[in-house]
């Protein structure tokens, strides 16, 4: 009879890394079939190769600094983070693009910062903007939604191929058309791409699926509430005061809440725990400030979209975040506040 | 910020942060009635079944005894006493292993029933509220009752309150929050008549404003049971919301009162006490019943046992037996685990007894408690902080503990984790936190013990060095009481020396009261304001007499060898207070890194020291500005004269502004004070210059014309080290001789140490060779390690004595001199580096200003670099 020597606690909880991921993953799906629905098959496409792609550089990086591939392939982050940046690519990315975007988020954003949980950024985001600032052109163009038809698979197939984008199905994205014409009235009525039913058009569906999905996580408590509704409050409420200054020049709060990658964004980007806040007021602060951000550089910045960005530069100020919203500990007068105390 | 339930109209509950709630398991023993336990062939007493002293044992190896006989009696304030759980014979006493996390073994009793269960005498009381609580108080310490929720702490030293200790809150503590855990949940529901006769002692001897009973509501019939008995009784029974750890004591009060223990506090101290129900029931039966603890309820649970439930064990019972009694299933069995799942520990050996404190055991198999998973990355997900009651971060506790950053970790309150498990339990990546948190415990307490330890040392070093200081002034007065007897009696000098002896006996004393008193402290002494009226007494006292010496220095004559002398017990009153204010700011910073409650008061004490030294440094100053000034020469040129107290004066001067600056760096409280030293020393040195400038008119004769610049004018004689001084002749044939004696103790002891290396690796070789009779080999090297350790020690002394008669002789120790000598470098290069940079713009005035600085700066270097080899060679130090 060997007993087994272990230290307390002796029960585990039900929760691993692994089924948190699986989760994440689940609740993509929604969104990606609303982005295959609306705009071909190349998401899904790059989805696919995306997580390929991933798997490929996780497993050669772990190879490379010895640690056991098999266990850390398991933990399933290299998947999400596949799929949530090839959910933020265009569906006309061809295969080189999304090849260059999550080798580099896999190796340098995640691996070379000592792997999960240590990689102050989000490799997703980190991939992204790298394709965003090298081939602003390929990162920028965008298929399928009024006044242009949904492509056909085989032209999705043929961009995803590298012979894109094809002529007459490529446009720019509402918030791009927006910002273009932002105070014009009469081009802003003419652009059918604004008028969906509550948002830009199509967009509002794709918005819609990833809430959809990010309530099933919060359902699930896979994430937390602070930082998605702290994110889409930032968001909003500046929206909402510029808008009812002038709404000409400003887009209306449901606009921006339904428009680019706000749901991706607030749901499954701004929650990666690694580089976020961790308490929970530094995760309202983290929220608040990565919507207030993406309201800014949307408005008033060059790039049509600013997910991205934003939640970099707040990934950045969660170190600081963190050691100003420390939690009191029990039986002491206050917290500790400050990098050195 | 708290969020307060209400729960039935007017029972106020708080919460608590985090908390998780995981699987109860509480069925598989809660269903049947409490059973007896077996009767074991062997019942196996620890002596130290609780926290404090381990019991005295009052029995010998084959003596009968009867049940609840006294088998071991308390020893000290903090212990507890053990009774023979039922009759027979006692078979042994002697090391067993017991419940320890390290499989350590400890003194136990070992008894053999004879199955007759004999009684022996008991008292009980029909009327316990009769007693005086005191009374009462020895009855309990006599039972043996210590807290059976889980630490085992004395119940009669936990309820016996201080003079100024009032409760307002008795909190009886019915939670049982753990999971698989139903010993007290069947105690309540079988027996609350009798847990609420127990409270009502608690009432009797606490005196409580309110009595409150938590309970978790997951207990339904055990509250409802209670309040039924409790009618009547001033009790209010209230059931708090499950999750776990609501039954961990702080939390416990957090749930009724919304209080918090401080941090490193007791409950006592927001006006609490927590008792167990178990523990209330121990009361009833020792006081109603006579009966000590000589048993418990535990539970035995687990998916490997046939006959889950609660039983009635005898104190003593090894796990094995009663695992057999309740049915155990060896196949299945893999964990097996003492305690809680999420607090207990698992044992490797069933031999081991059931004690006080044993309220569940847990025979597992992996189904049921699978092996721990693999630790994979921590995702910083943040679920541990969610769940910790103690709003810890737990992950970042968990990154500083893993990087042995102990400094970090205890800025973020690792001592304030209770170890409740919650953090791991809900740790997504399998992390074992809590074992991560108890290293870096145990590291910060080894850390502490070892710095304590250092201190400890450090004094003896100290107090050592004091004694040979003494000694050798002691000598030093005998040797110039002769010397002066030789040459004229001199009263005066005896009458110094004498009030000397007198400051060092008192200062001595004061030394002893103090230590004393400190002592006093750690050890709690009630007496403690006497020992530190005691200090105050010694302290005015050897003030005094150091006044009285100081004074005497002063009234002397010019003798001459008075102003040196007292020069140099200032000096080394300098020395002696500036060392004194650094021990003092280490101990207030170490204080304050540990976050110690006399931060406050040790710094404050750094800061008088400060100002303590400040002022010696400045009467040291003031001593040799003065000194040479009235020290006789033999037919002294006037103008001569004059011009050396210019450049005295003008030198102190400079040392004052400079100190001014140090201090106004430092933001130190008596920079107005300097300021004011200064300006005296400024005029003061104007007033000489006036008066040699007036000689010199009136003396036309000396060659040299101009009076000097003020800056060459500070003429190295004055601050040269007193490097060897008056005592040269006679130092020099004694550091010969105790460097000849160093170097020959250096040589003895590499010689010794590497005999007894080379011993024990023969030693180790033949160990491992398997070698029968080693016994020679053995005591071979005790003999080398006594002789080297020996050799080293005579090394050490004779090296302390050097470095302490070099600090003797030239009022600094070796460190003062080498930083003397790099800061004169310092100034050196400073000023070198400044004349190269103005060479090429500044007028011909500076340079030759500069030019002549700097001559006097390589002067300064130059005695002190003099002064620093001398010091390492006359002592016999150069390798240092």
């Amino acid at each position: 009879m060997a007993l087994i020597n272990a230290s307390s606690p002796h029960a585990r909880g039900p929760v691993d890394t692994g089924m948190v991921m699986r989760q994440v993953i689940y609740a993509t799906l929604p969104g990606l079939a609303i982005l295959t629905l609306l705009f071909g098959i190349g998401t899904l496409l790059n989805v696919i190769w995306a997580i390929l792609v991933a798997l490929l550089c996780e497993a050669a990086m772990l190879r490379a600094r010895g640690r056991p591939v098999a266990l850390y392939l398991r933990d399933g982050s290299a998947v999400v983070t596949a799929v949530l940046l090839a959910l933020a690519l265009p569906p006309t990315a061809p295969w080189w693009l999304t090849f260059i975007g999550v080798a580099f988020a896999i190796i340098v954003a995640k691996q070379l910062y000592g792997g999960l949980g240590m990689n102050p950024f989000n490799p997703a985001m980190v991939g992204y903007v790298l394709l965003l600032i090298s081939f602003p052109v390929a990162m920028t163009n965008w298929v399928g939604g009024a006044p242009y038809r949904t492509p056909y698979v085989l032209e999705s197939v043929l961009q995803f191929l590298g012979h894109g984008p094809l002529d007459g199905l490529s446009g720019a994205t509402p918030l791009d058309t927006f910002r273009t014409f932002a105070g014009n009235a009469d081009a802003l009525d003419r652009m059918i791409v604004l008028h969906g039913r509550w948002a830009g058009l199509g967009w509002e569906w794709v918005n819609l699926a990833f809430l959809l999905g990010g309530v099933y996580l919060l359902f699930r408590r896979v994430i937390g509430w602070h930082i998605p509704l702290a994110f889409l409050a930032g968001l909003a409420v500046p929206a909402l005061i510029a808008w009812q200054i002038d709404p000409l020049r400003y887009a209306d709060p449901l606009f921006h809440l339904f428009s680019g990658g706000t749901m991706l964004g607030a749901f499954f980007i701004a929650t990666d725990p690694v580089s976020a806040a961790t308490s929970s007021r530094g995760r309202l602060i983290y929220g608040v400030l990565i919507g207030i951000l993406i309201w800014v550089i949307r408005t008033y910045g060059g790039y049509p979209d600013a997910v991205a960005f934003s939640v970099l530069l707040l990934n950045l100020a969660a170190p600081f975040i963190d050691y100003y919203t420390r939690p009191r500990t029990y039986g002491h007068e206050r917290a500790k506040r400050g990098a050195g105390s | 910020m708290l969020a307060r339930l209400f729960r039935g109209g007017t029972r106020e509950i708080f919460d608590f942060p985090g908390g998780i709630h995981p699987p109860e398991h509480k069925s598989e023993s809660n269903t049947t009635p409490i059973l007896p336990g077996p009767l074991p062939s062997q019942l196996i007493l620890p002596l130290n079944m609780h926290i404090g002293a381990p019991a005295r044992p009052l029995v010998q190896v084959g003596d009968k005894v009867l049940k609840g006989q006294h088998l071991a009696e308390g020893n000290g304030a903090v212990s507890a006493p053990v009774h023979a759980p039922t009759s027979g014979t006692v078979v042994a006493i002697g090391p067993r292993p017991i419940q320890h996390p390290s499989g350590m073994d400890a003194p136990c009793l070992v008894l053999e029933p004879d199955g007759e269960d004999r009684w022996g005498d008991r008292a009980p009381l029909d009327d316990p509220f009769a007693l005086s609580p005191g009374e009462l108080l020895e009855r309990i310490a006599e039972a043996g009752i210590v807290g059976l929720g889980g630490a085992g702490f004395p119940t009669s030293v936990k309820v016996s309150l201080g003079d100024h200790q009032r409760v307002r809150e008795l909190i009886i503590n019915g939670v049982e929050c753990e999971p698989f855990i139903t010993a007290d949940d069947r105690l309540m529901r079988e027996r609350a008549a009798d847990i609420v006769q127990g409270i009502q002692v608690l009432q009797y001897l606490l005196n409580p404003e309110r009595t409150l009973l938590g309970i978790e509501d997951n207990k339904p019939e055990a509250a409802a049971a209670l309040r039924a008995a409790a009618v009547g009784a001033d009790i209010d029974v209230r059931v708090v919301p499950t999750k776990y750890p609501s039954g961990g004591e702080k939390q416990l009060i957090q749930l009724l009162t919304g209080k918090e223990v401080g941090s490193g506090g007791l409950p006592i101290q927001v006006g609490v006490v927590c008792q167990n129900v178990g523990t209330a029931y121990a009361l009833k039966r020792a006081l109603f019943d006579g009966e000590p603890l000589i048993s418990r309820i535990t539970t035995v649970t687990g998916d490997a046992v046939a006959r889950p439930g609660n039983y009635e064990i005898l104190l003593g019972t090894p796990v094995a037996e009663l695992l057999q009694h309740a049915g155990v299933d060896q196949t299945r069995l893999q964990r097996l685990v003492l305690g809680g799942p999420m607090m207990g520990f698992t044992l490797h050996n069933p031999a081991i007894p059931l004690v006080k404190t044993s309220n569940c055991l847990i025979a597992a198999s992996t189904d049921l408690l699978p092996e721990p998973e693999p630790e994979q990355a921590c995702i910083r997900c943040g679920a541990c902080a969610d769940a910790c009651p103690a709003s810890l971060l737990p992950q970042q506790l968990y990154w500083y503990a893993k990087n042995d950053d102990l400094e970090r970790a205890q800025q973020q309150n690792l001592m304030d984790c209770i170890e409740c498990g919650a953090c791991a339990y809900v740790c997504p990546s399998h992390i074992p936190l809590v074992q991560y948190y108890r290293y870096a415990k145990g590291e910060i307490r080894i850390q502490a013990a070892e710095r304590a330890k250092a201190d400890r040392a450090r004094e003896r070093f100290e107090a050592r060095q004091a004694r040979v200081e003494k000694e050798q002034a002691e000598k030093e007065a005998r040797r110039r009481a002769r010397q002066q007897a030789n040459r004229a009696p001199a009263p005066a000098g005896d009458n110094a020396t004498a009030l000397k002896q007198t400051s060092l006996d008192a200062s001595k004393a004061y030394k002893a009261a103090v230590k004393a008193a400190k002592e006093a402290e750690t050890r709690d002494d009630p007496d403690l304001a006497r020992y530190q009226a005691e200090v105050e007494k010694r302290k005015t006292a050897a003030d005094r007499a150091k006044a009285a010496v100081r004074d005497a220095g002063k009234a002397a004559p010019p003798s001459t060898d008075a102003h040196p002398k007292a020069e140099a017990d200032l000096k080394k009153q300098v020395a002696d207070a500036s060392a004194a204010y650094k021990s003092a700011l280490r101990e207030a910073k170490a204080a304050l890194a540990e976050e110690r409650e006399d931060a406050a008061t040790l710094q404050s004490r750094a800061e008088t020291l400060k100002a303590e030294a400040d002022r010696l440094k400045a009467t040291l100053r003031d001593a040799r500005a003065g000194q040479p000034a009235s020290a006789p020469t033999a037919a002294p040129d006037p103008v001569e004269e004059l011009k050396k107290a210019v450049a005295e004066a003008s030198s102190a001067y400079k040392a004052a502004v400079k100190a001014t600056k140090e201090a106004e760096q430092n933001e130190a409280d008596d920079v107005a004070r300097l300021r004011a030293e200064a300006d005296r020393l400024k005029a003061k040195a104007d007033e000489l210059k006036q008066q040699l400038r007036d000689a010199k008119a009136a003396a036309p004769a000396t060659p040299k014309t101009a009076p000097p610049p003020p800056a060459a004018a500070a003429s190295p004689t004055p601050t040269e080290p007193a490097s060897g001084g008056g005592q040269e002749s006679e130092s020099d044939e004694e550091a010969a001789k105790r460097q000849k004696r160093l170097n020959a103790l250096k040589t003895a002891y590499k010689m010794a140490h590497k005999q007894y290396k080379e011993a024990h690796s023969a030693l180790d070789r033949a160990r491992r060779d398997g070698a029968v009779d080693l016994a020679a080999m053995e005591a071979r090297v005790e003999k080398l390690k006594a002789k080297a350790d020996h050799t080293r020690d005579a090394l050490d002394a004779l090296m302390d004595e050097t470095k302490a008669s070099l600090l003797a002789h030239t009022g600094k120790d070796l460190k003062t001199l080498k930083l003397d000598a790099a800061r004169a470098e310092t100034a050196l290069r400073d000023k070198s580096d400044e004349l190269k940079r103005l060479r090429d713009t500044a007028d011909e005035d500076t340079l030759k200003r500069l030019t002549s600085e700097l001559g006097t700066l390589e002067h300064d270097a130059h005695l002190a670099r003099r002064a620093l080899k001398q010091a390492l060679e006359e002592h016999g130090l150069a390798e240092e």
